[in-house]
């Protein structure tokens, strides 16, 4: 039997063959926490009985999901991370860097077939650069900073394999929420989603970074991208020896596999409270929205924006609605700056703010009034999500987010990009 | 190691945004507070009628969501020993683990217990037995390092344990 890409990927790293379910030990190349589960990393670690960080110079802090800090309980959490990485000499991403699935691809130097865990579900987005990397909890980090090595079982793979090319206004957002409508909020669980053929050289890195952003939200443990052009004016391939690890054998034995043709696909949203519980947008359109988010890790990269510039401006956000957008990180918003995008959101009516998790699990910025109604293109749209157990959320692409915040109803983006 | 507590049946898919909402999360690290708020949004009123020594049992999936260790450790503060689910998402049962709070996953086990009956689970041997009307249901007891886990209460411990003897 052939091998999967997760099998070649621990069989590079071990030196030898891999079966799914087997118990394997690996080091750890890089492994990053936030303020939401970097102190509780640290409480785990003093019970650990550790007293020494492994390798600091894999660690990563970053300051981002309540950010700047909107109470002083958050405060005193923050201050807990930062003292704890002075002490132990680890780098820090501080407020309005952005978040951590953002900065830390844009400043870290990713290798493909990297090892790289955080203390954050979606940890699975740098799958797009063809690396392993998935998300864990506090007691796991703290096993890591102490080690510098975790345990984990080999799982077994879906493939999904890509054909054809996107049309205007259908985003990698509505594949990915697609898929997962599909098989279902736990479709994939302890899987590893490999993405295949000749559709992902039509996909953008920021698009990548979506779709593998989402795999969590079929139960996946990770997902990958094969290694391409694309893939390698974004990372360090230098030292790669073998890159045919990132191409599964003929025989390989994947546990599922799924075919889309990307042209085929339309606009859809996932409606509450459940991410696979996926419409097309068409059977949604007309209902009122009271707020749009556009941001998140899931969709908060120049194209996103670009895509939102050119919908809104040609009428703007729709009175009454609030219409708020975030960058993903300082990067995205100094490049939207230059270009004229954040120019265009903010003369649109949009409310831009500096980069941070902010609306998305509803610890500031944007929480939602009861019987309120969000379209939002981040990745969970569970109960309470956004603050407010009474509320409703929409998941959808930027473009489909930025057509409703312009009509103030669930809009099909397409009429917007005729002649695109 | 055996269980002995009263059931809590909860559904499909519970998520870790309804055992404890990121908002308090981001205010307080102190977990008898936290407790408070457990399955909050699911039902504000379940914490406060949360006994020790409770036993959920849950359908499909349970534990999707973030990776915040926080609904492992939320659960157990407020005091329940153990849950019984369908299947658990990946890294809900990885933190349960690591902070010492049974997680057993047994098909279709929500269409045999219902809210009040007690359940009575032996870890070793793989079976959760529901007292009140007699069904017994079986799983494949744990590796024998994860047994050690739960019998120390959590990693932590476990580890300094190890530690001490080496
Ligand atoms: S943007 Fe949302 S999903 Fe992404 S890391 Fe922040 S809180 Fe998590």
């Amino acid at each position: 039997m052939g091998e999967t890409i997760i099998q070649k990927l621990f069989r590079n790293r071990l030196g030898r063959p891999v079966k799914p379910g087997e118990i394997v030990v690996v080091d750890i190349d890089l492994a990053y926490a936030h303020d939401g589960t970097g102190p509780l990393a640290i409480d785990a670690f003093n019970e650990l009985g550790s007293s020494k960080v492994y390798d600091p110079s894999r660690i990563r802090f970053v300051i981002d999901h309540a950010s700047p800090s909107p109470n002083e309980g958050a405060s005193n959490l923050q201050l807990k991370l930062r003292k704890f990485a002075k002490e132990n000499n680890i780098k820090v991403y501080e407020v309005g860097e952005g978040i951590c699935h953002q900065v830390i691809p844009e400043n870290e130097n990713l290798k493909p077939g990297m090892m790289i865990v955080g203390a954050d579900s979606h940890t699975v987005t740098l799958g797009a650069f063809s690396l392993f990397a998935t998300g864990i909890g506090s007691t796991d980090f703290a096993e890591v900073m102490t080690s510098g090595k975790l345990w984990f079982k080999v799982p077994e793979a879906m493939k999904v394999s890509l054909t054809g090319k996107l049309k205007p206004g259908v985003m990698s957002k509505d594949l990915i929420l697609r898929i997962i409508g599909d098989v279902g909020a736990d479709g994939a669980t302890y899987m590893s989603v490999e993405f295949q053929g000749d559709g992902v050289k039509t996909l953008s890195m920021a698009s990548r970074m979506t779709v593998c952003n989402m795999v969590v939200e079929m139960g996946a443990k990770n997902g990958i991208f094969p290694l391409d052009e694309i893939t390698l004016k974004h990372v360090d391939a230098s030292g790669l020896k073998d890159k045919s690890i990132f191409k599964p054998d003929e025989n390989a034995d994947y546990a599922v596999s799924l075919n889309y043709k990307l042209d085929e696909l339309e606009p859809v949203v996932a409606a509450p409270h459940n991410v696979d519980n996926v419409k097309p947008v068409k059977e949604l359109e007309g209902l009122e929205v009271n707020q749009v988010f556009i941001g998140s890790c899931t969709n908060g990269r120049e194209e996103d924006f670009e895509i939102a510039a050119r919908i809104l401006s040609k009428k703007g956000v729709k009175k009454g609605v609030r219409c708020i957008a975030i960058p993903a990180s300082r990067k995205v918003f100094l490049n939207l700056l230059r270009n004229g995008i954040i120019d265009k959101l903010v003369s649109a009516g949009c409310t831009v703010t500096h980069s941070t998790c902010g609306p998305c699990l509803g610890v500031h910025f944007g929480i939602l009034g009861s019987g309120e109604v969000a379209v939002s293109t981040s990745n969970r749209n569970f109960k309470g999500r956004m603050g407010n157990p009474e509320s409703s959320i929409y998941l959808a692409s930027p473009a489909t987010a930025a057509a409703s915040a312009t009509e103030g109803v669930i809009t099909d983006p397409r009429k917007f990009v005729e002649g695109w | 190691m055996i269980l002995r507590g009263k059931v809590w049946v909860l559904g499909d898919h519970i998520n870790t945004d309804v055992i404890i909402p990121a908002k308090y999360k981001f205010r307080t690290g102190d977990f008898k507070e936290l407790a408070k708020h457990v399955f909050e949004d699911l039902d504000p009123t379940l914490a406060s009628k949360i006994s020790k020594g409770d036993i959920v049992v849950a359908g499909r999936n349970f534990g999707m969501g973030s990776s915040r260790e926080h609904a492992p450790r939320v659960i157990k503060e407020a005091g329940i020993s153990a849950i019984v689910a369908c299947s658990f998402a990946r890294i809900f049962f990885r933190n349960a683990i690591n902070v010492g709070l049974p997680v057993i996953e047994v098909k279709d086990v929500n269409k045999h217990f219902k809210e009040g009956d007690i359940a009575v689970i032996d870890l070793e041997k793989g079976i959760v037995k529901n007292e009140t009307t007699g069904v017994e249901l079986k799983f494949s007891p744990y590796p024998e390092f994860i047994m050690n886990i739960m019998r120390a209460g959590g990693l932590a411990v476990y580890r300094k344990r190890v530690q001490q003897i080496s």
